[in-house]
């Protein structure tokens, strides 16, 4: 502990001198020092790995992917919109532990769980074969004090990614699904913005892997993807779950953009549940507005039909009401969800590109509405 | 020396560039590591920011600039971020002694924060008043024991200094002008708003109580001292927002708020509504809120001084459409204006209010009321002070000192 504090305090002085630099507009220099210091400041978190192979997550070269054995890869059925980023999602259990079944919130994983999410373009998304640029990789882990957030950043040889606190803003290129090239900006999160999302009272949380969100089917490995498993009868199976009740008994997250999955409505409901109600719920950041898009919302006032905003500013559009039953274009909601302007837009964060397919779906939503 | 005045130029541009993502970086990363208790020292210069800047889960933590217009940190051009500076789930923050410029949202924005002072901040959005501009300046909410002090707000498209669903407020010597609203206390208890000047905002002092959200029930608010004057610029908020409704020429509007005093203010030259004390309902808002109480309720006004030049009032927003259509004063404005929708069940069976929950309005200089008897469609406007000539207990509120 004596340590840590020690390299703290000559951390502090390494600022001194660049701090008069910087206001002499010495501009090289604060680069190279600046280089130098972040490097030291991520350095000075000793106790976190510095390179996501550190962890061991991964066999043989990390940008492939392959979970070691313990590191079980799992998908959500509508997961967060990230600017068209795929992602990969695994968890680790602490050995010999396992998580208790519940049906209405997060699973409530033990200490020691990491869950690890990697974002990736793929170089054309109508061909997996042509290769992907991995952006970044997130750990959750779920320490003694409770969750923390790292996020890792690949490098450009995407060999390993490296702990990154103060986030950075990269340029993306990649061929849609439409055959037409795109490049945005993608925004890798500080570790304060993680909190902005992963935050319920106050306390980081894990957003995505509830059962609802769990129960669907995926391939664990290469040779069994003609047969992919059920989440839930595999993580019971492997003892990763206990609790579980008969699978027709857990709740099943609909598809977004799936109509097999769910009706309109339900497809709606799960959208905004996994995109806005990690902010819009009674106990998250977006408390304040009165807004509550989780999909346990009953309250129509709550969930936004014809209610006033509060704090929108310009986010409001011109328009009175966040959802004006039948009429998308007079809908707050909809206006900020199309909206680019970092003063206008929602989420707050997260998102440089319109998601068009979820947006045709809130429409049809608010129009069917009566 | 010209060529070494122009190689010095370059330099100085260059490192502006260079410096941008960099000083992002190394600013945000301070406010990460820094250990509770600690100083956030930051440079005297103009800084130029792509995205929020954010400190959060920190105790005792004072972000310190060289001094309003010498720390500038500016936001123009701002591609993340729904606000220039965030501060979140924290004890004992103090921000100071530097200039927020131009962020794409809120310019300051803490929530659950325990303990917050500004003292010494500006916030503006340069340039003319404009509906592009960020919607709050100061921007607390859901904090306890607030102090903004000796702070500036300038430009706001919705309230330049707004505390929202807070507890223990001190808002004083402080100015803000060229916001629709200037100083507005919302949904919050226990607020002490004292010499601050407040002019050529759409409306001066706002004091609102909204419904559908977490903390209702505002109320224990003292108004004093303050110098309120030509607020009378016309209302830029984008629609929706309760602030669009507000009328050019307004000095201080109370809605649904209880237990407010307003007193040894000096409200000058507000040309449509000196002082006005109204109802959500007359919004015309739906309310689907079955917590929320839309009446104003133990209003006291007294002691305030009251002047205005002559000349008709706004035909726009709430109260101008009144004036245009119903109310016909021309140009003879009262100085205060009351909705007279009054909470009916409170009524004994003289049709009058308890006595705490009465609207007071006595001792100002040049006094003028109307009783716009919104309730019944303005069909008994009455113009008669004598229903108001009555006295509050004083408010009492508890407010902290900060530290």
């Amino acid at each position: 502990m004596a340590g840590k504090k020690k390299r703290r305090d000559w951390c502090a002085g390494a600022i001194m001198p660049y701090v008069s630099l910087a206001s002499a507009k010495m501009g090289l220099y604060i680069i190279i020092l600046s280089v130098v210091w972040l490097t030291l400041a991520s350095w000075r978190t000793d106790a976190v790995p510095e390179k996501l192979s550190d962890y061991g997550f991964f066999a043989g070269n990390p940008a492939q992917q392959k979970p070691m054995a313990g590191v079980v890869p799992y998908a959500l059925n509508t997961p967060l919109f990230s600017d068209y980023a795929e992602k990969l999602r695994f968890v680790k259990l602490p050995d010999g532990k396992s998580v208790v079944y519940n049906d209405t919130a997060v699973l409530d994983f033990p200490v020691g769980t990491t869950l690890i999410k990697t974002f990736y373009f793929p170089t054309d998304f109508r061909d997996p074969a042509k290769g992907r640029r991995l952006m970044e990789t997130r750990l959750l882990v779920h320490q003694s004090g409770g969750w923390k957030a790292f996020d890792y950043v690949w490098n450009d040889e995407q060999t390993d990614a490296l702990l990154e606190v103060a986030g950075d803003t990269k340029t993306v290129q990649y061929i849609d699904k439409a055959g037409i090239p795109k490049q945005h900006a993608y925004v890798i999160p500080n570790l304060n913005q993680c909190k902005g999302c992963h935050n319920r009272n106050e306390v980081m949380t894990p957003i995505g892997p509830s059962v609802r969100q769990l129960n669907g089917d995926l391939a664990y490995s290469e040779t069994a993807k003609a047969s992919p498993e059920n989440q839930l009868t595999h993580w019971k199976q492997e003892r990763m779950l206990t609790g579980m009740p008969a699978l027709a008994a857990c709740p099943k997250a609909p598809v977004w953009n799936n109509p097999e999955t769910g009706s309109l409505n339900d497809r709606a409901r799960i959208w905004l549940d996994i995109n806005c109600a990690h902010c819009h719920n009674p106990k998250g950041p977006a408390m304040t507005s009165g807004l509550n898009l989780s999909v346990s919302e009953t309250d129509s006032t709550a969930l936004g039909i014809q209610k006033t905003p509060v704090a929108a500013g310009r986010g409001s559009g011109g328009h009175l009401f966040d959802i004006v039953p039948g009429k998308p274009d007079e809908s707050i909601l909809i206006y900020r969800l199309q909206s680019t302007d970092p003063g206008e837009m929602m989420p707050e964060l997260g998102r440089k590109t319109v998601h068009t397919e979820s947006l045709a779906l809130l429409r049809e939503w608010i129009k069917a509405m009566k | 020396m010209k060529q070494y005045v122009l190689f010095l130029f370059t330099c100085l541009f260059a490192s502006n560039v260079w410096a941008q993502t960099d000083v992002q970086k190394r600013y945000q990363t301070q406010l990460i590591m820094v250990d509770d208790g600690g100083v956030v020292d930051l440079d005297a210069g103009t800084f130029t920011f792509s995205g929020s800047l954010s400190l959060q889960d920190k105790k005792k933590i004072t972000i310190r600039g060289k001094g309003v217009d010498k720390t500038i940190l500016s936001f123009k051009g701002q591609t993340d971020g729904a606000e220039g500076l965030r501060v979140s789930n924290a004890e004992n923050i103090i921000i100071e002694n530097l200039t927020i410029q131009d962020s794409k949202g809120d310019g300051i924005k803490t929530m659950n924060v325990k303990g917050i002072t500004f003292r010494n901040v500006k916030v503006e959005w340069t340039g003319p008043p404009k509906a592009e501009n960020g919607g709050y300046g100061l921007y607390p909410v859901q904090c306890d024991n607030v102090i903004i002090d000796n702070c500036t707000a300038i430009g706001a498209s919705d309230a330049g200094i707004y505390v929202g669903q807070s507890r223990g407020i001190v808002v004083k010597n402080s100015k803000a002008y060229h916001n629709v609203a200037g100083i507005e206390i919302e949904n919050s208890r226990n607020a002490e708003v004292f010499d601050n000047e407040a002019y050529e905002n759409t409306g001066g002092i706002l004091v609102f109580d909204l419904p559908d959200l977490v903390q209702k029930q505002g109320g224990n608010v003292r108004v004093y001292n303050n110098y309120v004057h030509d607020n009378n610029l016309p209302n830029f908020a984008p629609e929706g927002n309760i602030v669009a409704g507000v009328s050019d020429g307004t000095g201080l509007l109370i809605l649904a708020a209880s237990n407010v005093e307003v007193f040894n203010n000096r409200f000058i030259n507000n040309q449509s509504v000196g002082t006005g004390i109204i109802s959500y309902l007359l919004t015309e808002r739906p309310i689907t809120d079955k917590g929320y109480y839309p009446f104003s309720t133990g209003i006291s006004i007294h002691d305030n001084v009251y002047e205005r030049k002559p000349g008709p009032p706004t035909t726009r927003g709430r109260f101008g459409k009144m004036f245009h259509s119903v109310l016909k004063f021309d140009q003879d404005i009262p100085h205060i204006l009351y909705d007279g929708i009054t909470d009916p069940a409170t009524l004994d069976k003289n049709g009058n209010m308890p006595a705490d929950k009465r609207i007071c309005i006595r001792n100002n200089k040049n006094q003028s009321i109307a009783n716009l008897d919104a309730a019944q469609g303005f069909q008994h406007v009455s113009r008669d002070a004598a229903p108001f000539d009555c006295q509050l207990e004083p408010v009492k509120t508890t407010v902290g000192n900060g530290r």
